[in-house]
């Protein structure tokens, strides 16, 4: 059957912002999408409001929309654009959702309206119905847990009575598990259930038997129109039941199922994607087996593209979601042809002869009060997958790639915080699910606990646990060797398990560098294998590697110049899709500019990691060891050496810069990475140039911060060097908090981690500057010394609040043409004297008229997509171009660079916080970056796209209710603007008697007066405080400014029950005021959309 | 911690060698020099080693196990595929130190040694498969003996091509399996369980040995008649084609699979030939000519059908999408039908099972 003909447009419906359990695997698999339908020939017509993603680039579609992934907006866009068929399978949970509540309109899927291809809404409806769900599988012989759903508390415990204790709640139509949790008493099932209710969009949960300690597993099914079904891959997750997928180290393929069991699975993923009824296109279902009896169940299914699918592309070579989106048109898979051997269908199921490896990255740090405990809610942030020849090799290499100061499984200084432990506390650990099990269990089998007892407490199959234990024996078979004693075949041996230089220089107590000249001389070298989708059985076509020590590599020498690209590694927080946005670009421009590239990452949700985006991928971790084999080995194969990118993949590369050779680094070299990084040069340079900077100093312990601190007067800033997303950053008021805010890092600084404290990392301290405006630069300069201005972007919130926890605009809005001028000015001055050759990003404060400099980073930001997406401009394009030598004027005659787009729109972009992922977490705004992700608006004025903006991000803005208002004495002022603007749009206000007394003062309307949270009577009224207000459900918006210090107790317990509750919070005036402004905008005139290319039309 | 492995070599005819260590039988210590010759070949299946050590059709053969963890989930005896392992020998990367899985009663290592097989790990089997994928499947030899003695005897080693191997495997008398409704007499060409169990489902199934006469079979009165797998080359199975052309003749539904579809083909007089390195895996398009659907099947083939030599006598029915290689036939003067691959799975996927069904019908509608 060959492709449709009587479909010409197609939506496809993005993801939108980076949150947790749905991040950038979705601008993968949408970027697939959107490449493949586009060259079948039909339109594409793309919405996602994620500025970061490569699919948003106006090359990906015909009409990109960076709007609100709201059922108004997409409303809208479909009037205009009048699509044949929208596909929503490509878009996670979010496209999912958003199909149905579109279904339900009477705007697609039904007659008259674009056609759902991928999954139609019942099938989407009996996957993600939990009830519907059980009964299609009970129908097909299928097994599930024994469960009942719940619409209400009452009837919740009445069907526990039923099932009895402990069970598992889920709730329905939530992505990455939220919501979700495990009662084993009467009082946890009452918080579950609460919060489960309120987490599903319907308020229906699912209360089912505990099935916690079981083995789970997952295949990827994909199904075409002709009823062809094939499984692209398995997956088994090491950490048992009662962890989310999401969460959980997992392995491809299934390790410990025999044939006879996996068939059974097979035929039950059939049966469940066939009465399910997707029709077309990927699903991924998940199974429980009892590890005693193996009695399999099935646990859910997802009718769509997921991020284990994103997973199975990677560890496979099989583009799950480029082939969903064939299928979706109606190809099947045998008209398909494998791109990896060229010459087989692919209707085959892939085989693979190596063990992949992937591994959660959190970020529970930046969350102080959450347990740090991991359950059936995803928490984490971003993976890292390796890939190895066996599991031990594959999980050594996968734990160093998390980048969080571990070299492997243990045998590093990081895991000295366990020697301290007994072994009855270390097993009372590894029953606890936590970031830190891994490597508690590494030490309870070094301390020769048996693997059944450990099985006991951790509930990993005994198989991985022995897998485990000969890592730990290796390590003491290489504690009783030396770097000089250690034979070939020992190294070889140690290397095939995985073991890092960097572990055996710790064992053997001397340098790296050392390891490594003593294995280079005795010839211990990695090979480099295939990843081609059948196990050798065909020769493939794409040079997709990854390193192990065997006989032979399988590397292609290239005759073309040709550049490594170092990409961003696992997700986190601060450094996340913006940076692979960039790897991406400089790989797009440098292919077309005749280079051979070739990508180097370990994060399997991007799509710098798809095959077909450089000519050469590397899937390792970015660790010095790992970078400079494959810059040996492309050396070695292509007889010259390559060219390293380090400035475009975020800290991480960065990291090396100074540890790679330096003739390598194309671009801005790593003796001026290092005059930004080091503060004291830094200070040198601006003095030298007459650029202003906040008065400051640089401590390496606590006291020259305190000598500081007293010399420049409190607050100041006291942040760490070579860090990102202001890890550690704090604005302390006193000596007491300072000497806190040092301890810390000295701690963290001692274990090795990010953000700490070492003698050559100090500590900045500066001057905070209170009510500053915050502005960004970014910019490229060549080596001719032209330096081009990529935007200018002034920050909603003042400073303070982290860049990337902050809105900010494109063009400045309240900046004079003088400052922004000075503001130009000062970054060519910093670019020339740090002698850039690429991209620079510069942070600016600005009190009243003066311009002080905050920090120059001379390497892409998280903003360029951003600010590429605003003007037109392809930013990282030009910039790797530069890198490599070409001038920019160069780049204009050859039409790559042109001028900033005229048109006259304002775009915002806005930050997306998980703070409804962590119950009990201060929402309130600071130094230290929290965000998971962002958004951007675009429209005509400032107030209209800052409105978008915050639709894009999940704000509400009510238009009718009651607000709740608390502001901070600085902030009075200001707020009455605000509150009168509210009152004109009909909402009520609720404030604290401080507040509400001023407001009325000033001519505001109180509705209603509170009375402290702190000052809470034993026996009150009801509805007495704001807290028990927003419990009720009484109140529609939050806008509760926090002072500095002091006060804080108050406005925490409201922002927290607000949290917990999700009701929106405005934590700062400025965007307390552009809300209100936006919510008069929305009030007068409706929105409209508008797509990329029409405001790029030059 | 002190370390029990005995070095041992992999030589492949072409001179080629392969370092690893000795597992199986004749691994231990105190063991004699080991050698262990045949035809090397590579499973491409990610799981299944105990029922492909099993299969009588790897008769002749070294087994490479693509798949880099082999031993995960040790070994049940419900999983065997005949009484004893007909391999010459197993490469693997990695053995399993422990197995994990709650039906199993052994481990591979212990069930190699049982069965008296040996085994080499540690092996680059992504190079091997690669070399026998460009070079073709290639007689080798591998073990603890010297260098020199693996090398001769390498060389000295013949393939599979022009070698009958059902003596080996074959069945010396008659039995009878299962008691279903149908009677189907069914030639053990080297018969793996699960087809047994297949059949069973609906018939008594009376096993008869390789070299039964037609008469003998008639004696019987089946209901069905049904050819089976086995090892080597089908040119050399002598009489077989021509008592299957009398049985043919009689219109007692005939259904065959692996060896016995090429039997039936040479029966037609048909001709064969060998595959470079033949299909060995579980992930084999095949797609149904007749509804035009793909399925995911198990094979284990060196020898194959040539579709071109049956001209106006059997249709094809499946081809391999991979190779485009014949995969099936319906006889057009007969009532007999056959399949390349492995319908009944053991190990590898169900898609195909349908086609007991298909012998099923044609056996009800006589």
């Amino acid at each position: 059957m060959p492709k449709r003909n009587d479909i010409r447009s197609i939506l496809v419906l993005g993801s939108g912002p980076i949150v947790i359990g749905q991040a950038c695997e979705f601008d993968y698999s949408g970027t697939q999408a959107c490449r493949v339908l586009r060259s079948e020939g039909y339109r594409v017509i793309l919405a996602n409001s994620n500025p970061a993603t490569i699919m948003t680039d106006p090359d990906f579609a015909d009409r990109t929309y960076i709007e609100p992934l709201t059922p108004d907006f997409i409303e809208k866009i479909i009037e205009r654009e009048k699509p044949d068929a929208v596909l929503p399978t490509l878009g996670g949970q979010t496209a999912l959702n958003l199909a149905m509540e579109l279904f339900a309109r009477g705007k697609v899927g039904v007659p008259g309206t674009p056609e759902l291809i991928g999954a139609n809404a019942e099938a989407i409806a009996t996957a993600e119905d939990r009830g519907k769900f059980k009964e299609a599988m009970i129908e097909i012989g299928l097994s599930v847990p024994r469960s009942g759903i719940a619409h209400t508390l009452p009837e919740a415990q009445k069907i526990v009575k039923e099932i009895g204790l402990p069970v598992i709640i889920r709730p329905a139509y939530i992505l990455g598990g939220r919501g979700t949790g495990i009662a084993h008493t009467p009082e946890e099932f009452k918080a579950v259930v609460i919060n489960g209710l309120a987490a599903s969009p319907i308020s229906e949960v699912l209360i089912e038997t505990s099935i916690v300690g079981w083995k789970e597993y997952e295949l990827e099914v994909m199904r075409d129109r002709n009823d062809n079904c094939v499984i692209i891959c398995s997956i088994e997750n090491v950490d048992a039941m009662g962890v989310h997928t999401g969460d959980s180290i997992t392995v491809a393929p299934a390790m410990t199922l025999s044939d006879v069991e996996y068939q059974k699975m097979r035929d039950a993923a059939f049966a469940c994607i066939r009465r399910v009824g997707v029709e077309t296109g990927g699903s991924n279902v998940q199974f429980a087996v009892n590890p005693t009896t193996g009695e399999q169940v099935v646990i859910e299914m997802n009718p769509r593209v997921s991020r284990s699918s994103a997973l199975a592309s990677k560890a496979t070579g099989f583009p799950i979601a480029k082939i969903a989106a064939k299928l979706a048109v109606g190809y099947t898979l045998d008209e398909i042809s494998n791109d990896i051997t060229k010459k087989t269908p692919a209707s085959f199921e892939p085989t693979i002869d190596y063990v992949v490896v992937k591994i959660p990255r959190w970020a529970f740090e930046k969350f102080p009060g959450t347990s740090g405990v991991l359950g059936t809610q995803m928490q984490s942030v971003g993976e890292a997958m390796a890939i190895g020849r066996t599991f031990t090799e594959s999980l050594q290499k996968a734990l160093r790639s998390l980048e969080i100061g571990r070299f492997g499984l243990n045998c590093d200084p990081g895991e000295e915080i366990y020697m301290s432990s007994t072994d009855e506390e270390l097993l009372e650990q590894i029953a606890i699910p936590t970031p830190e099990r891994i490597f508690q269990i590494g030490e309870c089998l070094r301390r020769k606990i048996s693997i059944e007892i450990v099985a006991e407490y951790c509930k990993f199959d005994p198989w991985f646990l022995d897998q485990m234990l000969s890592i730990v024996e290796e390590r003491e078979f290489l504690a009783s060797h030396d770097v000089a004693s250690l034979t070939k075949i020992e190294w070889l041996r140690a290397k095939r398990m995985g073991f890092a230089d960097a572990q055996l220089a710790w064992l053997w107590k001397i340098a790296e560098s050392e390891v490594r000249s003593a294995r280079l001389a005795l010839g211990v070298r990695p090979t480099y294998k295939a990843v081609d989708t059948c196990s050798a059985e065909f020769s493939a076509q794409t040079p997709y590697h990854y390193s192990t020590y065997e006989d032979e590599s399988e590397i292609h020498a290239t005759t073309k110049e040709s550049v490594i690209i170092l990409g961003s590694g696992p997700n986190r927080i601060g450094q996340g899709i913006e940076f692979d946005y960039c790897c991406v670009h400089a790989s797009f421009a440098l292919r077309d500019a005749g280079y051979e590239t070739i990508m180097l990452n370990c994060n399997p949700e991007t799509v710098s990691t798809d095959y077909d985006t450089s000519d050469k991928l590397y899937f390792e971790p970015l660790t010095l060891e790992d970078v400079l084999n494959v810059v040996e080995a492309e050396t070695v194969s292509s007889g010259v050496a390559p060219k390293v990118i380090v400035g475009l993949g975020g800290q991480t590369p960065l990291n090396l810069a100074t540890r790679l050779p330096a003739g390598l680094i194309a671009g801005t070299n790593s003796e001026s990475i290092d005059i930004a990084e080091d503060r004291e040069k830094w200070s040198a340079l601006c003095e030298a140039n007459a650029i202003a900077q906040p008065p400051g100093g640089t401590a390496r312990n606590v006291d020259q911060a305190v000598e500081i601190a007293n010399k420049i007067n409190y607050p100041v800033l006291v942040r760490p060097s070579y860090v990102l997303g202001g890890r550690a950053m704090q604005i302390v008021h006193d000596e007491t908090q300072l000497r806190n805010a040092m301890q810390e890092m000295d701690q963290a600084g001692s274990l090795g981690r990010e953000g700490g404290l070492s003698a050559e990392r100090p500590v900045l301290v500066d001057r905070f500057l209170e009510d500053a405006i915050e502005v960004d630069v970014d910019a490229i300069r060549d080596a001719g010394g032209e330096v081009l201005i990529g935007g200018v972007m002034e920050h909603v919130e003042q400073a303070g609040v982290h860049s990337g926890d902050s809105a900010c605009t494109i063009p400045p809005v309240t900046l004079s043409p003088r400052i922004i001028d000075e503001i130009e000015n000062t970054v060519k001055k910093i670019a020339n004297a740090l002698n850039v050759i690429g991209l620079i990003n510069v942070q600016f404060a600005v009190v009243g008229s003066t311009v002080y400099v905050i920090e120059a980073n001379p390497r892409a930001s998280r903003t360029v997509p951003f600010v590429a997406k605003a003007t037109g401009v392809p930013l990282v394009k030009v910039a790797s171009r530069v890198m490599l030598g070409a001038s920019l004027g160069q780049l204009r005659q050859e039409g790559l660079l042109s001028e900033r787009v005229s048109g006259r729109h304002i775009s915002v972009k806005e930050a997306v916080l998980p703070f409804n992922r962590f119950a009990g977490v201060d929402t309130a705004l600071g130094p230290e970056m929290r965000s998971t992700g962002e958004v951007m608006g675009i429209d005509d004025s400032f107030a209209r796209a800052f409105a978008k903006a915050q639709f894009a991000a999940g704000t509400t803005l009510p238009e009718s209710g009651l607000v709740f208002v608390s502001l901070n004495d600085r902030d009075k002022s200001g707020g009455v603007e605000v509150v009168k603007g509210l009152s004109s749009l009909g909402l009520q206000i609720a404030a604290t008697s401080g507040t509400a007394k001023y407001l009325t003062e000033h001519g505001c309307v109180v509705t209603r007066v509170v009375s402290k949270f702190s000052e809470r009577k034993t026996v009150h009224t009801n509805f007495d405080d704001a807290v028990e207000l927003i419990e009720a459900g009484e109140i529609v918006l939050v806008i509760n400014t926090p002072r500095g210090y002091g006060t804080r107790s108050d406005g925490e317990a409201i922002r927290k029950a607000a949290n917990n509750c999700r009701v929106s919070v405005v934590t700062t005036l400025s965007a307390a005021s552009a809300a209100v402004h936006g919510m008069i905008e929305q009030h007068n005139r409706p929105f409209t959309v508008k797509s990329l290319q029409e405001f790029h039309a030059r | 911690m002190t370390r029990n492995i005995r070095p041992a070599l992999l030589v492949l005819q072409d001179g080629s060698l392969f370092e690893g260590e000795a597992i199986g039988a004749g691994s231990s210590e105190i063991s004699a020099p080991v050698i262990a010759r045949g035809e090397v070949v590579f499973h491409t299946g990610l799981s299944g080693y105990q029922e492909i050590l099993t299969d009588p059709s790897y008769a002749g053969q070294i087994i490479t196990f693509t798949t880099p963890h082999i031993g995960n989930y040790g070994t049940t005896a419900a999983d065997s595929e005949s009484s004893k392992v007909f391999a010459r020998g197993v490469i693997v990367r990695e053995l399993a130190r422990r197995r994990s899985n709650w039906r199993s009663d052994d481990s591979l290592d212990s069930f190699l040694k049982r069965h008296e097989v040996s085994g080499i790990a540690g092996i680059d089997t992504r190079r091997l498969t690669r070399l026998l994928r460009d070079s073709g499947a290639m007689p080798g030899a591998f073990g603890t003996a010297d260098e020199s003695d693996l090398r001769k005897a390498a060389a000295s080693e013949k393939g599979t091509a022009g070698r009958n191997l059902i003596a080996q495997v074959t069945t010396t008398k008659s039995y009878v399996h299962g008691a279903g409704k149908l009677k189907v007499v069914a030639f053990d060409f080297g018969i793996k369980t699960t087809i047994l169990n297949c059949l069973a489902e609906f018939a008594t199934v009376h096993i008869v040995p390789a070299t039964t006469l037609a008469a003998d079979v008639l004696a019987l009165s089946p209901d069905g008649i049904f050819l089976s797998n086995g090892p080597g080359d089908p040119e050399m199975v002598h009489g077989a084609p021509a008592t299957i052309r009398e049985l043919l003749g009689t219109g007692v539904p005939m259904f065959g699979i692996c060896l016995g579809h090429q039997l039936m083909a040479l029966a037609l007089g048909g001709k064969t030939f060998k595959l470079p390195f033949g299909h060995h895996g579980a992930n084999h398009p095949v797609r149904n000519l007749a509804t035009n659907t793909v399925e995911i099947t198990s094979q284990n083939h060196n020898f194959c059908v040539d579709a071109d030599s049956l001209a106006t006598k059997a249709e094809v029915t499946h081809i391999n999408l991979n190779d485009n290689t014949n995969e099936g036939m319906r006889l057009l003067g007969a009532n007999a039908f056959s399949v390349q691959y492995h319908p009944e799975a053991g190990p590898g996927p169900h898609d195909s099972r349908y086609l007991f069904g298909e012998f099923v019908a044609r056996m009800e509608a006589r």
